[in-house]
Parts: structure tokens; sequence; C-alpha cells
């Protein structure tokens, strides 16, 4: 049965609300309030998991979300499974599952442990001087490292919970709610600015909520009673909005902010259900205030990481906040106060404090005295050498030091037995968010911190991030900084009566002493990744200088905790040993996010049908009724084939491309680019940006065009109709529609402003239907039966306006199948009616609808290219055998200086030919190699086969394809070298069909 | 991310722009006239500064227009923003 | 002589507490002159200097680095090895250096990690799907291993990817180069700096070079922080600052700097035992040794120098990943960084000589240098050595953008080199 350690009640834990929740799965009761951390303490538990490399058992160090070693999966082996989740950060709830990690088989007794004896053979990087031989087994020893790595287990099924972004738009943004963010919050709402207040706790207030010394007092009032009312005096104000439970979690230029709000993990499965998980605040502030606060630092000595080794201000916590004790035989080892300060707290609620070990010579200030008064045995200039119990610490041993703190003053070894070992190092600025701002720091060598020095924005940081320790100073200081800041004239904070001890004595020893070589001990820098001193020392002793280099050789700071509790003392042991000072070190980059964020939150709602919203055309829900299946081209669903009776995709394309000759087929052509080109200078704007020549073309006629970039290589190809004298209509690929608008806007904005000339894309105003074959006419005349469709009236390659029902539309007269065939332009919201109309009347005629698949197929069996298909950005114009639209008499164009170049203008480079199968009805592979010889290795290839399908119109297999000097090559004999086979093919002219021209004017 | 102030519509976020790298790279009048390694300057070669960059933008996801900045490459920091066709200020 | 680095010699210094292990290089200060002179300390810099040292018996080398070595790109990235290009000529230059990867550790005595775990190449469309059939073919022509998978290969050898044919850029295939994988980036840096140490190179950390003199036509020597250093060769292998350094030496070159970043999940045990990329999509991931997913993000289209990209970037490649691998929704990210990347217009590298005489660039990678490391040291060091490419970067001089003959890799490097 284990013991119950909750001593006292408090505020802050609802003791009427008994939480169940399983750990290890054993069940557990904490209340309402309570983090895992707090809830495993008060039942006696202290091992909660193991450490990365050597497997050791470790507990829980620290409060808050800097916690390296209490890290636990939750739910496991459900959807709602997290691992690496700090135990010191989430609150329990009804039917919380929390297991350790990284143990096997279970956290009391786990195989891995054995790593822990074998750590004389795993020094830093040990893996960068080993597992070399034999050559090939890397593999093999790469698997068992895999899997004795890694912490807790992802989750294995989709993530059922939602999550949300959110902008804030505020005039300041003040980060941590503790005593200086809530003067800094109150200050600014107070002067009429709009102000959101975040913390990363479930409680504002900070540490001084918490507060409950005598020595400390505002206005005679107890800190925290102080900072209560004060709480409840901020809330009554307007224009602020408080977020606790939220997290910043980066802080980019410009004051844009990242921050995480947590909305449900603290809620029973059960209330869970269908609300919102986490949402991630992108905050633009125009001021921040940064009251970050600091973290505690650990000391670092042998065998610093037992379970029941924590921060002093953990021990505190857990006491004054949780009503906790974290031991029943405490004691404090500090290089400073704060130890007193928790020593006295816990003391007086009856939690035994057996002694405190200060490696100061001989500390003297209001707190040891009390702390004496109250019987705490103190050791003044002692360290603790080494520690002792394996799940659970039992005793220390404490010696002595030398005048120089480097050895001792003689060899007696005191052992004291404890259950617990609060560690007061001194305190580390939280400067991490400042820095990622690009802040910059400098160090402060009385009390070795690094604090803010330069700001990169407009923001300030206030409190014991910026390196104030002492109530009276924090108080004042932030109240100057911010009358400076906000540019205001006074704060409620201006003459408080602050009361607070005064000793900042501190003696900072990065690495204590140890009795032992140092090769023989382990003293712990990072806890989580398992570096010690002498993984750092040895790094420097390798010749690595830089603190980049110590950090990835031993890894230091580079766990799930990045280093928060660790990094100063690496910086401090690197410069003791290299004999400099760590303000000439500097530190390593902080990077964001601050606590790590989930993947859910980042990307909000941008997942499933939001991930990247589908364009649809007018007549989509015609296909879907029609059972079309879809291809995605670029962002559009277009209709790839309309398969009828279970058919197979290739069964319906050669039933479709053969109605479209045969009699008349339908395609869908809404998706084409189109941009409307207006200006008295746009014939002339046309000229410089297609290859062919536009200012002859009449009014009412259309001109197949292609756009080069100025590279030369072909970008973009279409059909362009002049509407009327100033007024074209342009239509670009589908897929490159948005970037030649902005190709086409860039040349006429920046090298062309003389050109009187406008653009709009207009695309999405018109739904385009494409009827063509042998019958379009017939069926064209039946929806516009007064439009002279005559060869004279409308002869191809021209346009007519033209009425549907009094519905305006544009007819073109243009074809890329080859076979005689109208584009019927409307706008957008009729083009369903369009086509269902077009359908009407050609069912006689058993009009048959096709998809992109077939386009292509009749398409290639005229040798019309598709930009992106046949060409990939290295072909030019005279590479497609395309030198009839490549105009000689321009003086430019777009791409026109590149053809001239060297290269460009050889005569072997890739072009498009045709290519027939010797076997009429094996079809190429589309991307097939093209060789004339398979051997040797590496085998010479002449180029590819781009389009490739079986022609039921010309009863073979066809094949487009780019062959080096393909242009001199008709008629010569080539292989397509497959894996398993040669095919053999003759590379012909790339018009298989109709070669006269003869359908198009039918 | 950085802010820009296009100065058709004011101060936009970053991702609503489009950057059309180092400005004032006239594109030839006679492109004919000029070598292939000359050519291949105006096509291909580039400061790539390190420092106070002139710069084209486009507000793409916006009015539409391009204008030059004046940008700190080395922090992103904006020192001010010019039209199309007008002289640089000087920084 | 150097201890060398085996299980056996860490038993032997583990009976020493690892006291006696030697300094894995020296830390010298420059001497007046230098028969060459490597400015950049990364990977491709080290490993050229390297090779120069071991094959072309230049010993009286420098390597210059502004910070400290592998501290650029090379610390940056996310370690994808492979060769799987589409053109003859990246395929020649990629291949040469994933076979020098394989025997990398053996060769410089130091574990770099390369792991061959495959990577897989995912087609969204059915342009994809050509354009990977396409690599394929030249692939297995030009003697690279390179199958093409159908989507329900693509599972089985991925099983965590999400092959649903609804999604919104469902996965109708891929290509899988068996030999590709990763390796440990700092590894590189480290273990060509120590070999090159060995041979007599100096290592010049916290070096920045502030000028090259030029004599007419011909190199002279650099001006550094820490002093003139007189040589007649230099070869300058800077990454993103490369145009930096070519404006020193008063050229230009086709190079535009851009932020990349890059991310990792906190670690997790084994969940994928490859690498996937997605150049629809912009999604690359795999998962180091230590178990962080490994995520590659795309470019922003701006130049920068700060490292630092935009949210939005990463925000966009996070959405992807979620579209591919649902599971990952309650993952964490760790950490995100930036580098800076060169780039060419046509997505390739340059390793080639210039006009000026005894002045040569290795850039242009990218987003994808670290996969070159070993063949792109090798080849510098043969192109500095012999004043004349090796027929394997022949191909990329910088006189390809003068006569048009570009080494086209949009299609395969994309994004996700």
């Amino acid at each position: 049965m284990s013991k119950n350690l909750r001593v006292q009640t408090s505020k802050f834990i609802d003791e009427t609300t008994n939480i169940s929740f399983k750990f290890n799965g054993k069940t557990y009761y904490g209340f309402k309030g309570d983090t895992l951390a707090s809830a495993l303490l008060s039942n006696d538990v202290h091992l909660v998991g193991r450490s990365f490399k050597y497997h050791r058992p470790r507990g829980i160090m620290t409060a808050g979300s800097e916690e390296p070693n209490a890290i636990v999966q939750t739910n496991n082996n459900t959807a709602l499974t997290e691992p690496n989740v700090r135990a010191t950060e989430i609150e329990i709830y009804e039917g919380l599952e929390a297991s350790s990690q990284n143990c096997w088989p279970s956290v009391k007794f786990d195989i891995g442990g054995i790593n822990n004896f074998l750590s004389p053979l795993l020094p830093a990087g040990f893996y960068y001087k080993t597992f070399m031989w034999p050559a090939n087994f890397w593999e093999k020893y790469e698997y068992v490292i895999r899997h004795s790595a890694g912490l807790g287990k992802s989750p294995k099924e989709p993530d059922p919970d939602i999550y949300d972004h959110r902008y804030i738009h505020c005039d300041v943004l003040v980060i941590g709610a503790g005593i200086t963010g809530i003067m800094a919050a109150k200050t600014a709402a107070k002067n009429n600015l709009k102000t959101l207040l975040l913390d990363e706790k479930t409680e504002l207030g900070g540490t001084t909520i918490y507060q409950d010394s005598d020595h400390i007092k505002i206005n005679n009032q107890s800190s925290s009673a102080w900072l209560e009312n004060e709480i409840t005096e901020l809330k009554k104000l307007n224009n602020l909005e408080i977020k606790t439970r939220t997290s910043v979690a980066a802080y980019h230029g410009y004051n844009y902010l990242l921050a995480r709000e947590n909305l449900t993990d603290h809620l029973s499965n059960n209330d869970k259900q269908n609300k919102i998980r986490q949402r991630l605040l992108k905050i633009r502030a125009k001021k921040v205030i940064v009251a970050t606060g600091s973290l505690e630092r650990p000391m670092v000595f042998n065998n610093n990481d037992r379970p029941g080794i924590m921060l002093s201000s953990a021990v505190k916590k857990y006491a004054d906040y949780y009503g906790v004790a974290t031991g029943q035989k405490n004691i404090f080892f500090t290089n400073n106060d704060t130890a007193y300060e928790s020593a006295i707290s816990i003391n007086n609620k009856g939690i035994k404090v057996e002694a405190i070990v200060d490696i100061r010579e001989n500390p003297n200030s209001e707190f040891t005295k009390e702390a004496e008064n109250l019987g705490i045995k103190i050791y003044r200039n002692h360290t603790v050498v080494d520690t002792h119990g394996y799940k659970k610490l039992n005793n220390i041993s404490i010696m002595e030091l030398s005048k120089d703190g480097q050895s001792f003053a003689n060899s007696n070894i005191i052992t004291l037995d404890c259950d617990c070992l609060g560690m007061a190092g001194g305190w580390t600025p939280a400067v991490h968010l400042f820095t990622q701002s690009g802040g910059k720091l400098k160090f402060r060598d009385e009390d070795q911190v690094f604090i803010p020095n330069k700001y990169p924005s407009d923001q300030v940081s206030v409190g014991s991030c910026n390196g104030d320790f002492e109530l009276d100073e924090i108080i004042n200081n932030t109240s100057k900084s911010l009358k400076e800041f906000l540019n205001i004239n006074k704060t409620d904070f201006d003459n408080l009566d602050v009361q607070c001890p005064k000793d900042k004595e501190i003696r900072n020893i990065w690495l204590l002493p140890s009795n032992k070589v140092l090769g023989k001990t382990k003293p712990f820098v990072d806890y989580q990744n398992d570096a010690t001193a002498k993984d750092i020392k040895l790094a420097l002793r390798e010749g690595f200088k830089s603190i980049e280099h110590v950090k990835r050789y031993t890894t230091t700071g580079m766990g799930t905790d990045q280093g928060k509790l660790g990094n100063m003392h690496a910086l401090g042991i690197i410069a003791d040993t290299a004999g400099i000072k760590v303000g000439e070190l500097g530190t390593t980059t902080f990077r964001p996010p601050y606590t790590p964020l989930t993947f859910g939150t980042m990307v909000g709602r941008n997942v499933g049908e939001y991930f990247d919203a589908f364009r649809r055309t007018p007549m989509n829900d015609w296909h879907i009724e029609n059972k079309a299946e879809f291809e995605n081209v670029g962002q559009w669903k277009r209709a790839w084939y309309y398969p009828q009776n279970n058919e197979t995709m290739h069964d319906a394309v050669q039933r479709e491309s053969k109605a479209a000759r045969d009699s008349a087929g339908i395609l869908d052509a809404s998706t084409l680019g189109k941009i409307d080109i207006q200006g008295t200078d746009a014939s002339e704007f046309l000229n410089r940006v297609y290859t062919n020549a536009w200012s002859k073309l009449a009014i009412g006629k259309c001109r197949y065009g292609l756009m080069l970039n100025e590279d030369g290589m072909v970008y973009d190809d279409g059909v362009t109709t002049r509407l009327e004298e100033n007024h074209y209509i342009m239509t670009t690929t589908t897929g490159g529609a948005a970037n030649v608008l902005g190709k086409l806007e860039d040349y006429l904005q920046t090298e062309w402003p003389e050109l009187d000339v406008y653009l709009s894309s207009v695309t999405d105003h018109y739904a385009t239907a494409s009827v063509c074959g042998p019958n379009s006419k017939k069926i064209l005349n039946k929806i516009i039966p007064d439009l002279d469709l005559s060869d004279e009236n409308f002869p191809h390659m021209s346009f007519k306006n033209a009425k549907i029902d009094n519905i305006k539309c544009r007819v073109m007269r243009i074809s890329f199948t080859g076979e005689h065939s109208y584009e019927i332009n409307v706008q957008a919201n009729f083009g369903k009616s369009l086509w269902e109309k077009c359908m009407d009347a050609g069912q006689e005629f058993k009009i048959t609808p096709y998809g992109t698949e077939t386009m292509h197929l009749l398409r290639a069996e005229k040798g019309f290219i598709i930009v992106g298909q046949d060409t990939d950005g290295t072909m030019t114009p005279i590479d497609l055998q395309m030198d009839w639209i490549v105009s000689k008499k321009k003086y430019d164009f777009i791409g026109k200086r590149s053809l001239y170049r060297s290269d460009t203008m050889k005569e072997d480079r890739k072009q498009l030919v045709g290519l027939i199968t010797d076997n009429p009805s094996e079809v190429l592979e589309e991307g097939a190699q093209i060789v004339a010889n398979t051997n040797p290795t590496p085998v010479e290839m002449l180029g590819h086969v781009t389009s490739s399908y079986y022609s039921p119109n010309l009863n073979k297999s066809i094949a487009l394809a780019v062959v080096r000097g393909g242009k001199n090559m008709m008629g010569r004999k080539l292989i397509i070298a497959m894996e398993n086979k040669n095919i053999n093919v003759t590379i012909v002219d790339p018009v298989f069909f109709d070669k006269e021209n003869v359908r198009l004017n039918a | 991310m950085f802010l820009i102030s296009c100065p058709y519509c004011g101060v936009r976020e970053q991702s609503e722009f489009k950057a059309g790298g180092e400005a004032h790279i006239e594109r030839p009048k006679q492109p004919t006239e000029l070598s292939d390694g000359e050519w291949a300057e105006y096509l291909f070669m580039r400061k790539n500064i390190k420092g106070i960059q002139l710069e084209r933008w486009n507000h793409a996801h916006g009015c539409r227009k391009w204008f030059n900045a004046v940008r700190d490459t080395t922090n992103d920091e904006i020192k001010a923003i010019y039209k199309m066709g007008e002289k640089p200020p000087t920084i | 002589m150097k201890n060398k680095y085996s299980i056996f010699s860490l038993i032997k210094n583990a009976f020493s507490y690892h006291e006696n292990w030697q300094k894995a290089w020296k830390d010298p200060a420059p001497k007046k002159e230098y028969d060459a002179v490597i400015i950049g300390g990364g990977g491709h810099g080290l490993a050229t200097a390297y090779y120069l040292a071991k094959k072309h018996n230049m010993k009286n080398i420098a390597v210059v680095e502004k910070g400290w070595i592998g501290g650029g790109n090379t610390g940056r990235n996310t370690t994808i090895i492979r060769s799987n290009y589409l053109w003859d000529a990246s395929t020649g230059l990629y291949d040469h250096a994933l076979k020098l990867w394989e025997g990398l550790s053996q060769e410089i005595n130091y574990n770099v990690m390369f792991s061959q775990r495959g990577v897989m190449n995912l087609a969204h469309n059915l342009q994809d799907i050509r354009d990977l059939k396409r690599r394929t073919h030249g692939n297995r022509l030009n003697g690279i291993d390179a199958v093409y998978l159908s989507t329900e290969e693509v599972k089985k050898f991925c099983p965590i990817i999400n092959t649903s044919p609804d999604i919104r850029y469902p996965v109708l295939g891929g290509t899988l180069q068996r030999r590709a994988g990763t390796a440990r980036h700092d590894a590189v840096a480290w273990g060509y700096a120590r070999g090159a140490d060995e041979m007599g190179v100096d290592i010049i950390q916290n070096c920045e070079v502030k000028g090259i003199k030029r004599n007419g036509d011909e190199v002279e020597g650099i001006e550094t922080t820490k002093g003139f250093i007189k040589t007649k060769k230099i070869g300058v292998v800077a990454a993103g600052h490369s145009s930096v350094l070519a404006n020193m030496a008063g050229l230009r070159l086709p190079l535009e700097s851009k932020p990349l970043q890059a991310l990792v999940s906190e670690p997790v045990k084994p969940i994928i035992d490859t690498v996937v990329m997605s150049n629809a999509v912009h999604a690359y991931v795999s998962q180091s040794d230590k178990g962080e997913l490994v995520i590659g993000a795309g470019t922003d289209d701006y130049i920068s120098y700060s490292q630092k990209g935009s949210h939005d970037i990463v925000e966009g490649t996070l959405n992807a990943i979620l579209e591919l691998y649902p599971i990952f929704s309650r993952m964490k990210m760790l950490r995100q960084w930036g580098g800076i990347v060169d780039i060419c217009p046509d997505a390739s590298p340059i390793i080639s000589k210039t006009g000026v005489k005894g002045l040569y660039f290795n850039c242009g990678w990218g987003t994808g240098g670290f996969k070159a490391t070993p063949g792109s040291g090798d080849l510098f060091a043969h192109t500095i050595a012999n004043d004349e490419p090796h027929k394997l970067n022949a191909a990329f001089n910088l006189n390809r953008f003068v006569s048009g003959d570009l080494v086209d890799e949009h299609g395969a490097a994309a994004v996700a080199h």
C-alpha cells in the first residue's frame, strides 16, 4: 500500500473531486488540479521513466515544462495516445492512462538498464568510432541502435481530435502571467491598449501566487495575497484577453508569435469529444512584453539523477501549490538562498527537512538564520559527492570543499539519509523567446546569467527573465520598464512597499568536485540524453571547441526539453575547461518551438478535404451523375473517362475516341485558363509574348500561340481569339493558367509599362463545352439555329458571338482533336445547362462525353503536343518541329534570343517525333527510354516516350517521343529498352492521323 | 514572417507576396545585338546580395501590382518600398 | 599516426576513462602560404581537402572556415542520399557520390552511419507517374538501382502512408532506390576533417575571408580575419555564401540564396524505416537513429541570408505530412531550423573553373548538396589539382549558362532534393 503524501490542503487543488487514473496499469487517485506528477508524488511514486541512453531509473525533476525526466506515454494503444508527455504538465482527468517509456519489460525491471553497466564503452560519440566492422554490418548494428533509441511510441491510428487556428492582432502581448506579467497586462490594458496575456500554466500568478514566506511582503500583505487581489482587479478590465494553458512556442521577426492553447487535454475522455483540442494562435503584436521568468538550475555532481533528486523550487511548488510532500526526509543542496526559502516553507508544513548542504563558504542571511532556528542542520562549504538508491534516493554522501571549490578540505565523507534532495543551483533567465526573436544576449558575471541586451523589435523583457531576481527590484524595474516601453507617466506599482530578503550571495561551481576520478562518475548535465560532464570534457579533449560542436558531439541540449536545465552548465564546464569566461563563449541557438508542438496544432483545419481545395467545373455534378472517373490536373478535378457497364479504362477510352471521330463527342474544357486582354496595344503585347505574329490577326479569328520562357524553352500554349479590335481572349493550359497570368503581368508592369494593355483572369467566369466530330455541326445547328455555320461564314479558327435561348455565348471553331469542332463558352453558371443542352441535341448522333484521356489520345493521333507532357522545360519550338510557329520577321519576343545560343541551335538536340511499334498491338509505356543498342551499361539513351496510346482510329499503337537528332531519323529502327524486354520501334512523323487536315474542314 | 507595405494596399503579411528577385535588371532592348555571354548575364547572373538589396515584389494575393523594396537580406528588415519606375531611395 | 577508431580502441580507452583520446583535428594558425586554400569548412570543402591530399598528393593546403566546421548546411540538412536523378550527367555525379558513401566509414575510419534504408519518391498524378517512370527507366539503363512501385507496393514498403484513393493527393505509385538512404551529417564533416588533418591539411576555424586578391586574371591569395594567406589556387565551397565570395573576386554567379527549413519531431520508437519523398505535396520524411522524424520543408521564394524562413513554409509542409501520414497528428515538433541554400536556375550544381586562373567554384547545390558530399569533394579536388574538370563534372561548368546546355533537374530535384 502506497503512502499518502498529501500533507495539506491547497486552494489550487479541489479535494472534493477525486480523480482516478492509471499509471503503468495500476489505479491511483488524485484531485482535480493535480498534474500527473503531483498526483504520483502524492502516492509516493517517484520512479517514472528510464533515461535515453543508459536506461537509468528517473523520477520527477521539476514542476514545469522544463521537465527532462518524467515523460510518459498517455493512453497507450488508443487513437488518443501521445508520446513524450511531461508528467509535470499534464493535468490528471478521469480515465487518464499513462505509462513509462523507453523501458522493457517494465520501468522497474528494464533490460536496457544493462547499458548503465556498459557505459564505460559508451562515451560521447562512441558510435562514430565503432560499428564499422565488418563493413556491411552497419545496418544490423543500426537495427539494434534504432530499437533501443526513441522514447515513446508514435500513434498508430489517425487522430480523432480537432485542431484550430486563430489570428490575433493586439497592441500588447504579455507572455507569462507571473507577477510581472500581471503588472504588465494591467498597465497596458488600463492604458487603453488591446492586450493579450498568455500563460502556459493553469493558474495565473506564477510562483508568487503560492508564495507564503513571512519575509516577502507587498504593502504589508503577503505577496500572494497582494497578487491575488491584483488578479481580481485585472480580470475586471476591458480590452484584455487572458489565456491560460497557452504556451508561446515561437517568436519570429516583426513581432509575429505562435502560441498553443490547450483546450481539452485536462478534460475526461468523454468531455473531450467533439471539442477543439488545441488551437494555434497566430499573433501579430504591436508590442511584446516578455515576462517568462526563470528556470532553476540543478547542480552537477556524481549520480545527480536518481528518483527523489529534484529542483528545490519543485519541492516547494509540490508542497505549497499541490500540498504534496516530495519526501519524508528532505535535504536541500544549494549554492544560494533559494533552497532555504523552500526548506523553511516545507518545514513549516510539517515536512521534515533534515539538512541543507550549502557550497557557499559561510552563508549568513536572514534565511540561514531562520533555518537554523528551525533546527535544520546546515552543512556550510560542503558538497554532495555521491548519491545512493537505485530506484529511489536513499542517502547522499557529502564532503567539505576546499577553498577554491575544486577539491576537498579533508577526506571525511558524511553520509546523510534522505529520500528527497532539492537542488538549488541558481536561476537561468528564460531568454529563449527573446533570442528566437533575434535578440542578442549579454553575460552578467556576478551571478553568471545571460540577460537580454539588444531588442530586435518593439519588445521588452521584464522580471526574472531580464535578470531581476529579488522582488523589490523585480517590481521597481518592471514598473520603470513599463513606463518607458508604453510611453506612460505612471503605473499602479510606482510606490509599493516591498519587503524581501536582500542576500544575493551565490557561489557558482558548474561541475562540483568528486572524490572519484571523473571517468568513474556520472555527473549528468543533460538528464534526458544522458550527457555527463565527462562527455563534455571528452569532446573538448578531442578538439571539439565550439559550443555547437560540443552540443552535437555529446547531444547535450538536444532532448525534448532542449536543454532548458543543463545548457548553462554545459557552457560553464566548457568555459572552465578552456579557461575562458562563459560570456566569451556565447550560447547555442535556441530554436523554436519553446515547448514541443503537436503537428495537429500546426496544421489546424488544413487536413482532409481542407488540405488543398479542389476546383470543380460547373458541369462537375453531371460528370459525377454519369459515373465519370476523375483526374487531378493542377488544382482541378477533371473528368478522366466515363466508364459504362463496368468497362475498363482502356475500353471506355477506345469507345470514346472512336465515337468522337465517327460521330460526335463532347468535352468539358472549362478548366483551360482564360485571360481577357484589352487595350490599344493588345496586339503588340501578344507579339511580344508569343513566338508568332499577331498584328494581322483579323477580328473574329483565332490563332494558336506558343509561349516561351526567356531561356527559349516552351512554357505554355493555347488558342487566342481576337474578339474586337483591342480585345482578345487568351486560353492557356489548365495547370499553367496562374503562372502565365503572373508572367504576363510581370512583363507588362515592369518591362513594358508603356503598353496600353489590361489583363484579367476570367477562367472561372466561363464554362466551356467542346463539341467535336463529323456531326458536331448538326448538333450546334440544333442548339443555335440562327448561327450560320457555313465554312464561308464560320470557318475553322474563327469565332462568333451567339445566343442560346437568350444566353450570350462565344463560339470558337477550333479543334484539339483534329475533328470539326466547336468550343462554346457561356457564363459559368449556365455551364451545366449548356452541357445538358448539347447532350440532348446530340442524342440522335449518340454524342459521347469524353474525358481527358480520350482528349489526349485524339490529339496524339494528330501529333499535337501537351505542354508538360511532351515537353519538360528543355524543349524549344524547333525541338518540337514547330519551326513554323516561330516568326522570323519579329524583332523580338520572349525567349527569342535564347534560341540562338550555341546549344539551343545544335542539330542533335532532342526532338519530337512519332513512334510506331513493330507489333501494332504493343502499347509503349510513357516514360520508357529509347536506345539504339542495349549494351554496354551505362546504356546510351537517345530519348524517351512522352505520350503513348492504342489508337482505335488507326488500329495500332502510336506514340510521341523526344529523340536526340530525331528530326533527321525518320524511318530509323530503334529499341525501347524495358526491364525485361526490348520493343522494336520505328521513328515516324508525329502526325499520325489526317495529315492533310481534311476533317477539320469537313 | 515579415510584413511588407504594399504601396497600393498597405501593410500585409509577406505570404501575400511573391518575390521577384533582384531589381533593376532591365530586359535588353535589343537582345539580338548581345553576345551569348552578355545574354547569359541578363538571364542568369545575379548579385545575390548579402546585405541591403534592391528587389522586386508582387502583391500576388492582393492587388497584383509589382513594386520594389529595399531589404536587408541578413535579417529580412525592409528599409523602404518604392514603386516600379521610381528611383531607389538612398538608404 | 592517429588512434584508429574501433571497438578495440574504445575498450582500451575505457580503461583509462577515455582520457587519452587524441584530438580529432588540430587547431593551427594559418601559414603564410599554401599550395591551395579551400574556402568553406563544410562537408564538401573538407572532402575536397581530403581528396586533394589523398589522391593528388597536395598536402600543403588549408581549409578556412568562418565559423565552426560542419556548421552550415552540412549540419542543417535532412541527410537524404540518393542518385536517382533524371539526366545522365546528374546520375553520373550523384552515383559517383553514392558509391563513395558505400565505403566511406571504412575509408575515413569514422562511422558516418550511412544507412541504405531506401528512398521512395511518390507519384500523385498521372504526369508524376510518367516522370517517375522516365527516371526509373533512365536510372536502370545507367546502371543505377531503381524500381517503379505500384500503390500496393508503396504501401507494403512503408505501411504508414495513407494510400487511400480518396485523399487530395492520392498515392498513384512511386519509385524506390534501395541503395539510397541517410547518413549522420555531422560525422561526415568531422570524419573528413580528421582524415584531412592526419594527412597534414590545416583546418582553420573562426577565420573569415574578407577578400580575394587577384593579380589580373590570376588569384594571389585571400585576406582573412587571421591575416593574408598567399595561394595560387582557391576552391570556394561556401554554399549559401558563394555569391558573397564571388563578388569579392569580381564575379557574378547564376545563384540565388534562399532560406530552406527543416524540422524534427520528438524521438519515438521506430515507425518509419525508409525515406519517403513527395514533390507534389512538398513533404519528405525519414526517421533518425535517435528516433526523431526528420522532415524537410521547402524554400521561401525570396533571397535571404537570415537562416530564418517563414512560418507558412513549415506549416505547409506539416499539412502535407498529415495528408500522407495522418497518424503523425499527435506527434510533436521538437525543433525547427533554417539554412541558406544557393540555387542555380537549372537546379543543378556548379563544379567549375572560372574566368580567373586558380579560382574554382563548387556551389549551387540548392536543397540537395549533402548527398553529393564525397563525390563533390572528389571531383572538385580533381578539378583544382588538374585545372581541368573530371568527366563526371564536366557538364556542371559555368559556361552552360552561356551556351544554354543546362542540366535541368527541376523535375527530379524540385524542392525535395
